[in-house]
């Protein structure tokens, strides 16, 4: 089986109503690490996002996986702004990527049950999913999406609107997956948030890559006077 | 006023003696109103759900059709049936006129509508709801309807207890194809209309008392089943 990467993405583009809401981007992603994909509201980071994983159409351009797109879209998998809370149990939640998989209830139920301890939600597995609190739910969203020991997954701003414990600890179950060598492309506002996890920044500009660097350099030194101001806490538009 | 009293006193009097003639009717009623359920649930569940998910030309056509449906007059759907089961009709062989099954096909071609139409509300919802996450999984269309069936089950209870008190109190279309036949395919409703008609309002009154009885019996059992989720645990 060959590998998901390298992802190549040449001339991408998102239109809606007339207006373009990304592109056209060039991109070729490697199969390792952490990308942090920043910019202002609006500069297209969750319609990015979206188009890699195949949740949006493209408008035009290609992306090209380095095995089918089919065994792609299998291979990986994406945690939402605001995570779809099945009317289910914590623990159906986590095992629903396993069944639908064919897995068999009992075994996605036994696994689901060590994801869900791992993630810190060992105590509440019998509840009701929708009663979770938003940490809770972007825990359960997160350890759903790797139940299924996906290599690549997308995360829209997986933090955001949370306190700083309940981002310490998502911020602990990614690392934890990153170091297990899941790829993880995320989107977020919070620069902190994207110093400490950051292997590589594309900064997003009006639904175009306006800079691309290894975080070190992005946040020491960047390129252009637009990224700069960004960091400095500028309004960038 | 003195009817409805000893109307009341009837029906209690029934129903604690096990009138054998009585039960034998309410017991008709429910299997023939349950059974009609159970086809119409197994049709209309599965069209809601694929109706929600499925994207094709003429679906807001069919939504509209559906909810036009649900008021289909009892009475011609009854005619309907009964040209189509009558001796000459196409299905006129299968000899099921003034049976139990005609009565059946009459009770679902009246309820379908009304399930999957309320239904179909519902499942939209979820599927709004769900739609990025299952997409993003890869789930196949059958996976889909399932996955929505399942979680969205509680609010299709409620379609399906307002099918059940539509098919439970309907009198027309069984009256047209059953013929309120004594012994074979008299039930409540037919038997109601019988004794009005000879003048028994004491009677009448006492077998509706029985059935509204039944109905909020049925719908207080189901409603217990059904409640899934209790004290947020599930």
């Amino acid at each position: 089986m060959s590998g998901l990467f390298p992802l190549t993405v040449a001339g991408a583009t998102s239109r809606r109503a007339g207006h373009q809401l990304v592109g056209p981007v060039d991109l070729t992603l490697g199969g390792e690490g952490v990308t942090v994909v920043i910019g202002p509201n609006g500069s297209g980071k969750t319609t990015l996002l979206r188009l890699l994983h195949g949740a949006a159409r493209l408008s035009s351009g290609r992306l090209d996986w380095a095995c089918s797109t089919e065994e792609a879209r299998r291979r990986q998998a994406f945690v939402f702004q605001q995570p779809v809370m099945m009317r289910r149990s914590v623990l159906d939640n986590i095992a629903y990527p396993l069944t639908v998989r064919g897995t068999k209830r009992a075994a996605a139920r036994a696994q689901a049950r060590v994801w869900g301890e791992r993630v810190g939600l060992g105590e509440m597995l019998d509840r009701a999913a929708p009663v979770l609190s938003g940490g809770e739910r972007q825990k359960l969203a997160i350890a759903r999406a790797l139940i299924a020991e996906p290599e690549l997954v997308f995360l829209d701003e997986p933090c955001a609107a949370l306190d700083g414990r309940a981002m310490r600890e998502i911020e602990e179950i990614l690392g934890a997956a990153r170091a297990n060598g899941t790829r993880l492309i995320l989107s977020t506002h919070d620069m902190g948030q994207a110093r400490r996890l950051a292997d590589e920044v594309v900064f997003l500009l009006k639904g175009r890559v306006h800079e691309r660097a290894p975080a070190d350099k992005f946040f020491n030194q960047p390129e252009t006077p637009q990224a700069r101001a960004f960091l400095r806490g500028d309004i960038v538009e | 006023m003195v009817d409805l009293w000893s109307g009341l006193a009837q029906a209690f009097w029934l129903v604690v003696t096990f009138d054998k003639e009585l039960l034998e009717i309410a017991l008709r009623s429910l299997q023939v109103t349950l059974s009609a359920l159970l086809i119409a649930c197994v049709i209309a569940l599965p069209l809601a759900a694929l109706l929600a998910v499925r994207r094709f030309r003429a679906r807001r056509m069919v939504v509209a059709v559906l909810n036009a449906l649900m008021g289909l007059p009892p009475v011609v759907v009854g005619l309907i049936v009964y040209v189509i089961l009558s001796r000459s009709g196409p299905l006129g062989a299968l000899g099921l006129l003034f049976t139990p099954w005609a009565m059946i096909i009459a009770q679902v071609i009246i309820i379908v509508p009304l399930i999957a139409s309320i239904a179909h509300q519902s499942l939209r919802d979820l599927w709004h709801e769900y739609h990025d996450l299952l997409i993003s999984m890869n789930v196949t269309q059958r996976q889909k309807v399932a996955t929505l069936l399942w979680d969205a089950r509680r609010a299709l209870l409620t379609a399906a207890l307002a099918g059940f008190g539509r098919a439970i109190g309907e009198v027309g279309a069984i009256m047209i194809v059953g013929g309120n036949i004594d012994h074979a395919t008299r039930v409540l409703t037919t038997a109601i209309a019988l004794e009005t008609g000879k003048g028994e309002f004491a009677l009448a009154l006492a077998l509706g008392f029985v059935l509204i009885a039944l109905a909020i019996s049925v719908n207080l059992a189901i409603h217990w089943v059904g409640r899934t989720e209790r004290e947020g645990r599930w």
